[in-house]
């Protein structure tokens, strides 16, 4: 992976090239931007701009579906080599992701879509905690998505807001996986997710086990994995993998520690 | 339990001396028919089922807390141990995931490879399923049956990693081993071997009518209670939906091979045996073809030494003997995964449990039990 990335770093730019007409490309089209008609719009346009335009839709498509630095790029490097951004990432960056229902959100909620990004051609979507239910709903109702695979959650002690709540949604109809994500401050109440897919019970449970993230209007939000009077929660960055409820281990267990 | 008034007050109850109020019982976690420690607390009527509560986490090792801390390498071996009657499948998703992050795939011969040790992998995990199952609602021989064909496959594990159980055959980027000598024939061989066997399980209990009054009508899941419920795999084929991710969203060499996805009516227990056996059948077609077209070539991509995805996060599934066993793995960039999360078929269909016993027997909640097909290690973690 590193020797075939370094290939194309190292000799020219190309790589970054090809993010950095996608990049730059997003803002413009902030309204709808579907890949295809761009595409079109792009041969159609006038001579000055055609000289870029093309490149910048022939490196657009691979970069989509497999960003690793695209031979394909190779020859359009002249071109291509500009200003670019010297970021360099190791890797695929995400991209934004327009769709006709991302478009459609960020209509109704405005700021409360955070985010719609694409990595990997997996897609997923930041939203604001307050308008999480409401959007879950839709998702399941008018949009397709009847099956809750997953709801987990990530620590990033860091951030202001330290947790990042997971919903992966898949839909039968459309064979579509989609993640909604949004983000939370520690001690900060999500509303359960328990009357739109009846799946969220045990998975939330498993949440506030590992995180201690209240679902507010769940059913029966307690332990599931760990013991009942468990003290701590041990998914949060700051649990030691080798911490214990040492009281827990020595009343029940009669042990001094279970290390 | 009941307390001693409502025992006393018999003027407003049946002229029976017995108490008929509801009672509270525990089922493990040492009960036999649970499959490791499952305590499922029920609250009768009778021998009629009212509702019931699951206890579990009696197995838990912290996999994803282990996962934080094991660079993504180390914590390959790791995940053998959730399902361990299906290890390789575990590890397959895995595998599959961390090169989804890398953004690299397996060579042709190593999806191959991969491909016919998970379909053993499948047949040997429905046959404990099978056996164990069987022998919950009393009939002893299929467990015997079950378990001495599955040596074969167990056979073919070990020549082929050294291990039988969690067998950690896989590694990120494709495989490791080269198939042995005679691999192909093995394969082969146990094909032709399992057929027959197979007609004999179904020989045993298909039209036994003592099988058949204790798992048709038994735990009905309809299937749009299992889609709310999040419940995969055979179960939900076996309610009627045809959706397998094999198909709905092929990995490895899926895509090339010819198979169909058998799927039930009722929903029953019943269906849910039929379903499995087929796929049993199923999984042997994708043998025999996958061992006829295994390609040369190597068996490992280009992935470096030291594993350092870039930053992302990306959540995979395939389609485990027990359903979508799905990975969602966050890289920061270093060695280690920054959270990994596994998303277990049991643990999420265990859940269906409560649905499918509510009025019916206590006897029938250790058939639901066998046919909902979990294993605590996975439940637990």
């Amino acid at each position: 992976m590193p020797e075939e990335n370094k290939g194309p770093e190292s000799v020219s730019p190309p790589a970054e090239g090809a993010k950095a007409p996608a990049e730059a490309g997003a803002p413009q089209k902030s309204e709808v931007q579907p890949a295809a008609p761009q595409a079109a719009a792009a041969e159609v346009k006038t001579p000055p701009a055609a000289v870029a335009a093309p490149v910048a839709s022939s490196e657009a498509k691979p970069a989509a579906t497999a960003p690793p630095a695209a031979p394909a790029a190779k020859p359009a490097a002249p071109a291509a080599a500009k200003p670019a951004v010297p970021a360099k990432p190791a890797g695929p960056v995400p991209e934004p992701w327009e769709s006709e229902l991302v478009a459609s959100l960020k209509q109704q909620y405005g700021s409360g879509i955070v985010e719609s990004l694409s990595y990997l051609g997996q897609k997923y979507l930041t939203v604001d905690s307050s308008i999480l239910p409401e959007i879950l709903l839709r998702m399941r109702d008018a949009e397709g998505f009847d099956y809750c695979v997953d709801i987990t959650a990530v620590h990033y002690p860091k951030r202001e807001q330290q947790f990042e709540i997971i919903y992966v949604l898949y839909s039968f109809p459309k064979n579509e996986r989609i993640r909604v994500k949004a983000r939370i401050h520690d001690g900060e109440h999500v509303q359960s997710a328990v009357g739109i897919w009846e799946t969220a019970n045990w998975l939330e449970r498993e949440a506030f086990d590992m995180f201690g993230i209240v679902f507010e209007g769940h059913p029966g939000l307690k332990r599931i994995l760990l013991p009942d009077e468990w003290k701590g929660h041990p998914l949060r960055k700051d649990y030691d993998i080798l911490q214990q409820d040492k009281e827990w281990v020595q009343i029940n267990l009669g042990i001094e520690s279970g290390q | 339990m009941s307390k001693a008034t409502d025992y006393l007050d018999l003027d407003t109850k049946d002229e029976t001396f017995l108490d008929s109020t509801e009672m509270v019982l525990n089922m493990g976690p040492q009960h036999p028919s649970t499959h490791g420690v499952l305590r499922v607390i029920l609250k009768l009527d009778g021998e009629k089922v009212l509702g019931t509560e699951c206890v579990i986490g009696y197995l838990h090792r912290g996999v994803e807390k282990i996962g934080e801390n094991r660079t993504y390498t180390m914590f390959n071996p790791y995940v053998d141990r959730m399902d361990y009657v299906a290890a390789v499948s575990n590890g397959l998703g895995y595998c599959e995931t961390v090169e989804k992050l890398l953004n690299v795939e397996a060579p042709p011969r190593a999806q191959y490879i991969r491909v016919i040790l998970t379909e053993l992998c499948r047949i040997s995990s429905h046959q404990v399923w099978l056996g164990t199952h069987a022998l919950d609602i009393g009939a002893l021989t299929p467990l015997f049956y079950a378990f001495r064909d599955r040596e074969e496959i167990l056979k073919i594990f070990e020549k082929y990693c050294g291990a039988r159980l969690t067998t950690h055959a896989f590694r990120i980027g494709g495989c490791i081993y080269e198939t042995y000598d005679g691999f192909e024939e093995d394969v082969k061989k146990f094909c032709a071997f399992f057929i027959p066997k197979l007609d004999e399980y179904e020989e045993l209990l298909t039209t036994n009518r003592i099988w058949m009054t204790r798992t048709k009508g038994v735990g009905i899941l309809k299937a749009e209670d299992c889609i709310a419920l999040g419940v995969t795999g055979p179960v939900l084929r076996a309610s009627g939906v045809k959706w397998d991710l094999r198909r709905a969203q092929p990995y490895e060499c899926y895509k090339d091979l010819d198979f169909e996805i058998p799927t039930g009516l009722n929903g029953d227990t019943y269906d849910r045996y039929l379903v499995r056996v087929a796929e049993m059948r199923q999984s042997v077609r994708i043998l025999q073809q996958a061992v006829e077209s295994i390609p040369s070539g190597p068996i490992m991509a280009k992935v470096p030494k030291v594993i350092k995805p870039p930053v992302g996060e990306v959540y995979h599934s395939i389609e485990a003997p027990k359903g979508e066993l799905g990975y969602f793995i966050v890289s920061d960039g270093s060695t280690q995964p920054y959270r990994v999360r596994v998303r277990p078929p049991s643990f999420v269909n265990l859940q269906a449990l409560d649905v499918m016993v509510r009025g019916m027997l206590v006897a029938d909640v250790v058939a639901v039990i066998g046919t909902l097909d979990i294993v605590l290690g996975e439940v637990d973690r």
